[in-house]
């Protein structure tokens, strides 16, 4: 399969503190890739300059051929095509939640106000909140706020998704939900990477695995090898130390 | 009370009500408009203006409508601009609020979190689409409640144009005191009409308080 993203050399410092460090990594058209790591390890900070959120201090990000630093002049065209989804939500509260969904469509791309609302309507069905049209952010559960954020991201047909620890700030009973609509994603062949904490999720979900630390790329492979045997001994630990068993 | 007196007084209070009103709609609007203006450019920290945004704020938050009306009224024609009494009313509450407005609109533009303007940025917006599709009218409905104080704060405020011998409410009244000595109608009609141009302020402010903050939080 092709290559849609490519990362070359990215470094990131904050000051003094170094968050990412000569990181190199692509990804490949429908690919899933879970990037896991100790918090501060610079997994998110990765995430945020892939659509260029934030600023990088050498190496750089190429999206279909595309350089994308924040310094380019048609950012939000590059953005267009990286779709995000936030821990916090971050739907627009002023807004009902079917103008969450059409707003960026009809006004930065400019689409055909029938067919972007149509395509609204499929989407809420396909996550199961129909009924949930004309309600304000406010009105919904954690839960889904997160789906209706997911979707949101899917109105603009991004070629690549990035999902940032989007499960980190709801209940546990309503993780599931969440993860289920980005399992039906991940099968219908999107591409997408994904920061988390829920490693049997990762291991449902992942083509591939990677491991971070300390800004750098410390292990990745496919998901059974990662997590049954791990060669790193940080990974081994970081592992460990989502497990209770002797 | 005398309603004879009361009667005779009517119309005059009646002109300077409207009056009153229409100086002071024009500058409140006046004042919206600079206040959006100074509190984008702090808020986007542009270089240059913020800083003149931040000495003008603090110039006219802290100095009385009185001695800026004085400034403008008095002062101006010395250099060579001389405007009417009622341009002068308009433009002094007009300063004064947007000073005011300012501060306000900021309070609900910082209130907004950085990760809701990248969500925007995220689905492909601009920096301009951004500010004014969602920052913009988020703040404004969270500035709602400090808004409507402004507004009531603004209107009083006009009470002070008398001094520059604009016909409004309390030149009214202290006229009338001045002429005929019936200082218990002539204060009586003052306050009436005063609360007459407040109160349903207050009353469409709670409302549009209480809106907007449904609205936005729920409660």
């Amino acid at each position: 399969m092709e290559e849609i993203l490519r990362v070359n050399g990215l470094s990131k410092k904050y000051e003094d503190l170094t968050v990412l460090d000569q990181l190199s990594m692509s990804v490949r058209s429908g690919e899933v890739v879970v990037i896991v790591g100790p918090s501060g390890c610079g997994k998110s900070t990765l995430l945020r300059t892939l659509n260029a959120l934030e600023s990088i201090d050498g190496g750089e990000v190429v999206l279909e051929g595309e350089v994308i630093n924040p310094g380019n002049k048609n950012l939000s065209r590059v953005r267009e095509k990286v779709g995000m989804v936030f821990q916090s939500y971050e739907l627009f509260p002023h807004k009902t939640v079917f103008q969450n969904l059409t707003l960026a469509p009809l006004k930065v791309m400019k689409a055909d106000k029938k067919e972007t609302e149509k395509e609204a309507l499929a989407l809420l069905e396909r996550v199961g909140l129909s009924s949930k049209k004309n309600s304000y952010p406010r009105q919904l559960s954690g839960g889904q706020k997160q789906r209706v954020a997911i979707i949101r991201a899917l109105m603009m047909h991004p070629e690549l998704l990035l999902l940032d620890e989007i499960t980190a700030a709801l209940d546990p009973e309503m993780v599931k939900e969440v993860l289920d609509v980005v399992l039906s994603l991940a099968k219908e062949g999107r591409t997408m990477i994904i920061v988390t904490h829920e490693l049997q999720f990762a291991k449902a979900v992942a083509d591939r695995m990677i491991f971070i630390d300390g800004g750098r790329i410390i292990e990745e492979g496919p998901p059974k090898e990662f997590f049954e045997h791990p060669r790193t001994d940080r990974l081994k630990k970081f592992l460990h130390s989502f497990s209770y068993e002797e | 009370m005398d309603a004879e007196v009361l009667r005779s007084y009517l119309p005059g209070y009646a002109e300077a009500f409207f009056l009153t009103i229409r100086i002071g709609w024009i500058g409140i609007a006046l004042s919206f408009g600079i206040g959006i203006l100074t509190a984008f450019v702090s808020y986007y920290k542009v270089p240059v203006l913020k800083r003149i945004a931040g000495v003008y704020v603090e110039l006219f938050r802290n100095t009385p409508l009185l001695v800026q009306l004085f400034f403008i009224y008095f002062g101006l024609p010395k250099i060579g601009f001389s405007l009417s009494a009622e341009a002068c009313g308009i433009i002094g509450l007009g300063l004064l609020g947007g000073s005011y407005m300012s501060e306000s609109f900021r309070s609900g533009l910082d209130a907004i979190s950085k990760v809701q303007t990248e969500s925007a940025l995220a689905l492909g917006m601009t920096n301009f689409q951004v500010f004014w599709l969602i920052v913009f009218p988020e703040a404004l409905s969270l500035s709602v409640p400090a808004i409507v104080a402004n507004v009531i704060f603004l209107l009083k405020e006009t009470s002070v144009f008398s001094a520059i011998s604009l016909m409004d409410l309390m030149f009214t009244a202290k006229d009338l005191i001045g002429l005929y000595y019936n200082t218990t109608e002539a204060l009586f009609l003052l306050v009436l009409f005063y609360i007459l141009m407040l109160l349903p302020v207050s009353l469409i402010g709670s409302i549009a308080e209480k809106r907007a903050r449904y609205k936005m939080l729920g409660v």
